[in-house]
């Protein structure tokens, strides 16, 4: 029944809350050209601001105080090389570990305490970078020291252990520093990816006559993969440019090689900036800058093929 | 294989909250049972606890008797996941793996007890399955492509053919139509009477002319309100319940009268 009136049902004119949707239209599209204009921004000032060092000559380039007498390539690849290696190490440390916290808390633990774990985690990603890096020099290193010796003594035929010296500057340190700096971020995203794992297939799994490690292996596991990988990627890309942790611990070298287990051997990109800014001018200021846009570049590809392994197997993810 | 399943005084609690309460019932062997009655009556709270699915509910628990060739199906030391192994289940909406392909999925169950399979048995094992499922003609020239791919009522089949390729005793079906058209509740509605050749049925299904169509012996539950725990009304041959149930009831509810 129509109320009885002049109007007709259907008015002329925008129907009212059509100005608000376009304010929300616009709202939105402008963040989104934000983010592709400060991403553009950033890649821009680096490329503008390493042209000179990148277009110097060698002579140039050998006024360079710290750089003694290197050309650029030979400068940033050990710098890239302990980057990379440093991060590997806090890799391989943080995943396995954070998937078995995330695992615990999303299918082991009582509902209280897995709460309660869960805040914790996050809280260890409130803590700063410096801290850190103070508790690996105070804390870690005393202890890791007995351990790498170990190392050294036991299987030191194996390279990357031989040779240890003390005290434990070294990138093994630095490494297991940026494990625990990047385990909360790696937990809190991998159990959000867990949590969501549909019941219909864990219980497909039980039904079936799964143990809970069963049902894991079988629905948890692979339905988290690509969440896995997108996790430890996060993890990577803050290692790859975490600068005062690596800082404080590490004792720097410019070599290329696998012997992290002894001092004056590495440097990562973003510590080395850190410490080098400070006294540089004029040329070495823009090398410092080719170094950065290095790291950028690095961190953009290391992404770029993280969501190529999940796309590649997008068909089988769950998502369809 | 098939066993019958003779359930006994079985009360269903989730925490303090009697859900299902008195449950006495027999379940034959080859043979298809249908569990129908108005919703939240508890029907898949009860199917769910005779292969002790229902206790990966925190707080969920059960007294009384379920009892399979002998053994006491929440006896001393029976393991919940052993119980699983020998009674199957398929759900209401079609859940195959989707992280597996469909040669995957079928092999899903049979991997958690041999894990090395020789690769002829396998091949063996899934075909048997799909053949068991009527799924195989529609998929053998795809085995490798994930279950996902697949349209609903194949899904279903799927997971029916998961279900039977480890070889369970019986074959528990939470509304397995509840979710698919009407051609493919047929496929399915079909395959129901090839398999209770060899398998014991209990099915769940608010269809009532599927309960007719399929079932052997019909149980009906009912509860007197909300909050209340559901009881099993009466039991009888299908073709009794249909057409003369002796509880007034059965009648209402099969005559369309509420529910």
């Amino acid at each position: 029944m129509a109320a009885v009136t002049d109007e007709p049902a259907i008015r002329r004119g925008p129907a009212p809350g059509r100005l608000g949707n376009s304010i929300f239209k616009g709202f939105s599209l402008g963040s989104g050209i934000v983010i592709v204009v400060l991403l553009g921004l950033v890649a821009g000032f680096l490329l503008y601001r390493s042209l000179p060092a990148i277009l110097a000559s060698r002579e140039q380039l050998e006024g360079v105080g710290f750089m003694q007498g290197r050309d650029l390539l030979s400068y940033v690849l050990p710098l890239a090389f302990g980057t990379v290696l440093s991060s590997a190490i806090a890799l391989i440390v943080a995943v396995p570990l954070s998937i078995g916290i995330a695992l615990f808390i999303s299918h082991y633990a009582p509902r209280r305490l897995a709460q309660g774990l869960g805040y914790l985690v996050d809280l260890l990603a409130a803590i700063p970078s410096v801290v850190f890096g103070l508790w690996g020099v105070a804390f870690l290193m005393p202890l890791v020291g007995p351990v790498f010796a170990w190392l050294s003594e036991n299987m030191g035929w194996f390279p990357p252990f031989s040779d240890y010296q003390a005290p434990a500057r070294n990138l093994a340190t630095a490494g297991l520093v940026l494990a625990v700096m990047i385990l909360p971020i790696i937990t809190a995203t991998i159990r959000e990816v867990f949590l969501q794992t549909p019941t219909l297939h864990e219980e497909a799994s039980l039904a079936l006559g799964a143990t809970r490690w069963e049902m894991i292996r079988q629905a948890v596991l692979p339905f988290g993969r690509s969440g896995i990988i997108s996790a430890a990627m996060l993890g990577m890309g803050r290692a790859l440019g975490e600068t005062m942790a690596v800082l404080l611990v590490l004792s720097p070298g410019f070599v290329i090689n696998f012997f992290v287990l002894q001092p004056g051997q590495h440097q990562s990109i973003a510590a080395n900036i850190a410490s080098q800014l400070p006294e540089a001018s004029g040329l070495g200021v823009d090398v410092l800058i080719a170094t950065g846009l290095f790291l950028f570049l690095l961190t953009f590809f290391v992404n770029l093929a993280a969501r190529a392994i999940i796309a590649r197997r997008a068909e089988f993810s769950g998502a369809n | 294989m098939s066993k019958r399943i003779d359930v006994s005084d079985l009360n269903v609690y989730y925490g303090d909250f009697l859900a299902v309460e008195g449950v006495t019932m027999a379940m034959e062997a080859r043979s298809v049972t249908a569990l129908i009655g108005p919703s939240g009556c508890g029907k898949s709270t009860f199917l769910r606890t005779l292969n002790r699915m229902h206790e990966v509910i925190p707080g969920a628990r059960v007294e009384g008797k379920a009892v399979m060739d002998g053994v006491d199906l929440y006896g001393k030391g029976v393991d919940p996941v052993e119980v699983r192994r020998q009674v199957g289940m398929v759900f209401q909406r079609p859940n195959p793996f989707p992280t597996m392909s469909i040669a995957d999925n079928v092999l899903a169950g049979v991997k958690l007890n041999n894990r090395r399979m020789p690769r002829a048995l396998a091949q063996e094992t899934i075909e048997k399955a799909l053949v068991g499922a009527n799924l195989w003609n529609e998929v053998k020239d795809r085995l490798e492509r994930p279950g996902s791919s697949l349209s609903g009522g194949q899904q279903q089949r799927l997971c029916i053919a998961r279900a039977i390729a480890v070889e369970p005793q019986v074959l528990l079906m939470d509304e397995p139509c509840s979710a698919l058209d009407p051609i493919s509740t047929l496929a399915i509605e079909d395959l129901m009477n090839e398999l209770k050749n060899d398998y014991t049925i209990v099915i769940v299904t608010h269809n009532m002319q599927q309960a007719a169509r399929v079932s052997d012996r019909t149980g009906f539950f009912n509860i007197a309100g909300t909050g209340k725990p559901g009881h099993l009304i009466e039991m009888d041959d299908t073709s009794v319940m249909f057409s003369s149930p002796s509880e007034k009831a059965t009648e209402d509810y099969i005559s369309g009268r509420f529910g």
